[in-house]
């Protein structure tokens, strides 16, 4: 076990090295020369080849990689190609935003996910089933832009209960609180059609259990039988599923960020995108694949909590 | 043996269409596709009351009324037409999105399962590490390099797939690559292309259609997406993500402006995903009777 939580936590850097690696690769090699992308197809040779010189564009490849590789290890990311400002320091301003965003909405997601999932499966083909999975397929096909919006629309336009743009002051909790309700409702409702899927399909299979039987058989009442017994084992499915779609979870906090105009690095991702701000987006990709890295390392962790019988090799 | 299992593989696909027309929600899906979506598509010069782009100023942010169905935007032009037209849009660019993306994953999860060993070492791990951004940063990346644009999009969403295909074609090509004809071949001297592209790919190209089906709703998705955030689609082609991204600044004086593209995008989306849920079924032999 602990030889197992070791070997992982030593493994993470090595990814983290690797997808570094390739993300520089991917903008520096694929087509498209980033000077002329910045300046328009008009512009001199000279002018070119002066933005090339302060992006450093002009220096042979693997110096280029080199030099970044080496000032991300000591923290210095570079500056903003657009804004010359210090990328780690807009990173780090903007990170706070964008995590509150996605363990909130998390949470809204396991609140609104795992009963509605227990509820479809224990009616399964009654009305509340197929109620509840014509709404998760509805959810998973919907925009989370869109969602976004209908939110604003409703709570903040029609009946004005929430700011309707911005992260909130940053020293006051309250207002942070209460701009990020909207937001992360939305990204948890969008969450929880998947989560309540794979809830569906895991309580099922796992209902047919024999175990499951002779809990019943030996007159165990049936509330008991479907948390002691089914859900504490369908939990495992569920914290993997948490970690499969982090991935979702990430896309869409990019989408409501812009939708709500909170100032996470989802926003900053796209405004750099426009800008052709390779280094900001380059930083920001690291920093998205170090979140998907970090949160696989932890459910594949957590396993071992919810179902003793995962071996660690 | 060899014939058996190939008669079993042929039955299996058989019991999947059996098991596709079962699915209700699958048929349905199928229904709203092709009887819908595909025919406003490919219709809509026939079908679309205005032309999308003609602008009457006279006319801007009118409410849904019987002459414009659904309202007519800020500069005059009817929402519907639009709405119309942006279907072609949507389905284009899903559709070119996943044939570039089937393109290159399957050439590549081809050569990754086919020749195992090394070769499948390094690619999987080259393909993991895409994996491991979501495809909606992928894409972003690509786009960040390429620049906006219809050519330059469905390139970026299909580069953004291509890892998750190459994943499936791998699989797929694993699980043929020990059959006795693939051997045969080898025997007689065929050049491993040859093996791959007229042999092999044949038999796996049916797991790969089937979950074609998953990616297109991925690929509208995502087109919906970029041109909501303002890097696809470039005005004055019509195309729901971007109808949505302009009427935002009317979000509560014309609601219109941007519902009406968001359910479009809905309506089409869910198409995809209700015909992927009975291509599950298909998938999985499980739930097969």
């Amino acid at each position: 076990m602990v030889q197992y939580v070791l070997r992982r936590i030593f493994l993470t850097p090595i990814t983290l090295f690797a997808v570094f690696t390739i993300v520089f690769l991917v903008m520096r090699v694929a087509p498209g020369d980033p000077a002329t992308v910045i300046l328009g197809s008009f512009a001199s040779e000279e002018a070119l080849q002066a933005v090339r010189r302060t992006m450093g564009l002009d220096k042979p490849l693997y110096l280029q990689y080199v030099e970044s590789l080496s000032g991300l290890l000591r923290g210095d990311l570079g500056r903003s190609m657009i804004t010359n400002a210090s990328v780690a320091y807009q990173i780090r301003k903007a990170l706070p935003y964008t995590l509150d965003l996605m363990v909130a909405g998390t949470f809204f997601s396991l609140l609104f996910g795992i009963p509605f999932g227990i509820l479809t499966a224990l009616k399964r083909n009654q009305f509340w089933d197929y109620f509840g999975r014509s709404v998760s397929l509805a959810g998973l096909s919907t925009p989370s832009f869109l969602l976004g919006l209908l939110g604003l629309w409703a709570l903040s336009i029609k009946i004005p209960l929430f700011p309707s743009l911005g992260g909130g002051e940053i020293g006051n909790l309250l207002s942070r609180v209460h701009h990020l309700f909207l937001p992360s409702l939305t990204l948890g409702l969008i969450q929880a059609s998947f989560i309540s899927r794979m809830t569906r399909s895991s309580l099922l299979n796992i209902l047919q259990e024999d175990y499951i039987r002779t809990a019943r058989a030996k007159g165990l009442n049936k509330r008991i039988v479907i948390l002691r017994h089914a859900f504490r084992n369908c939990l495992i499915p569920i914290v993997t599923l948490v970690g499969l779609y982090v991935g979702i979870l990430i896309a869409d906090s990019v989408l409501i960020e812009v939708v709500f105009n909170r100032p996470g690095i989802g926003k900053l991702m796209v405004g750099s995108v426009k800008n052709r701000d390779y280094i900001m987006v380059q930083s920001i990709m690291t920093v998205y694949a170090a979140m998907v890295v970090f949160i696989n390392l932890i459910t594949d962790l957590t396993y071992g909590f919810f179902d003793p019988r995962v071996k660690y090799r | 043996m060899e014939k058996e299992r190939f008669t079993e593989r042929v039955r299996s696909w058989e019991k999947g269409w059996r098991a596709f027309w079962k699915n209700k929600t699958a048929v349905i899906g199928a229904i709203l596709l092709f009887l819908v979506v595909v025919p406003i598509a490919v219709f809509a010069p026939l079908i679309s009351p205005f032309d999308p782009n003609d602008q009457k100023a006279d006319l801007a942010l009118k409410k849904p009324s019987p002459v414009h169905l659904l309202g007519t935007d800020m500069y005059g032009r009817d929402v519907l037409s639009r709405i119309i037209w942006g279907t072609r849009v949507s389905l284009i660019v899903g559709l070119g999105a996943v044939l570039i993306g089937v393109f290159l994953g399957t050439v590549l999860g081809l050569t990754a399962g086919y020749y195992g060993g090394r070769v499948d070492d390094i690619l999987v791990r080259i393909i993991d590490i895409f994996m491991s951004f979501p495809t909606l940063l992928l894409g972003l990346m690509f786009i960040a390099v390429m620049g906006p644009g219809v050519r330059n999009l469905i390139l970026s969403i299909g580069l953004a797939l291509t890892p998750r295909i190459a994943r499936i074609a791998r699989g797929a090509t694993i699980s043929i690559r020990g059959y006795e004809f693939v051997l045969a071949c080898r025997a007689v001297g065929m050049s491993d292309f040859r093996i791959m592209f007229r042999h092999i790919l044949p038999n796996i190209f049916g797991d790969i259609a089937v979950m074609g089906t998953l990616w297109c709703a991925t690929a509208i998705i995502l087109e919906a997406n970029f041109s909501f955030i303002g890097l696809g689609i470039q005005p004055p082609t019509p195309s729901w993500g971007q109808m949505v991204r302009s009427g935002v600044d009317y979000l509560g004086n014309a609601p219109w402006l941007w519902i009406f593209p968001g359910i479009s995008i809905l309506i089409a989306v869910l198409a995809f995903n209700m015909i992927g849920d009975g291509v599950r079924d298909m998938a999985d032999p499980k739930l097969r009777g």
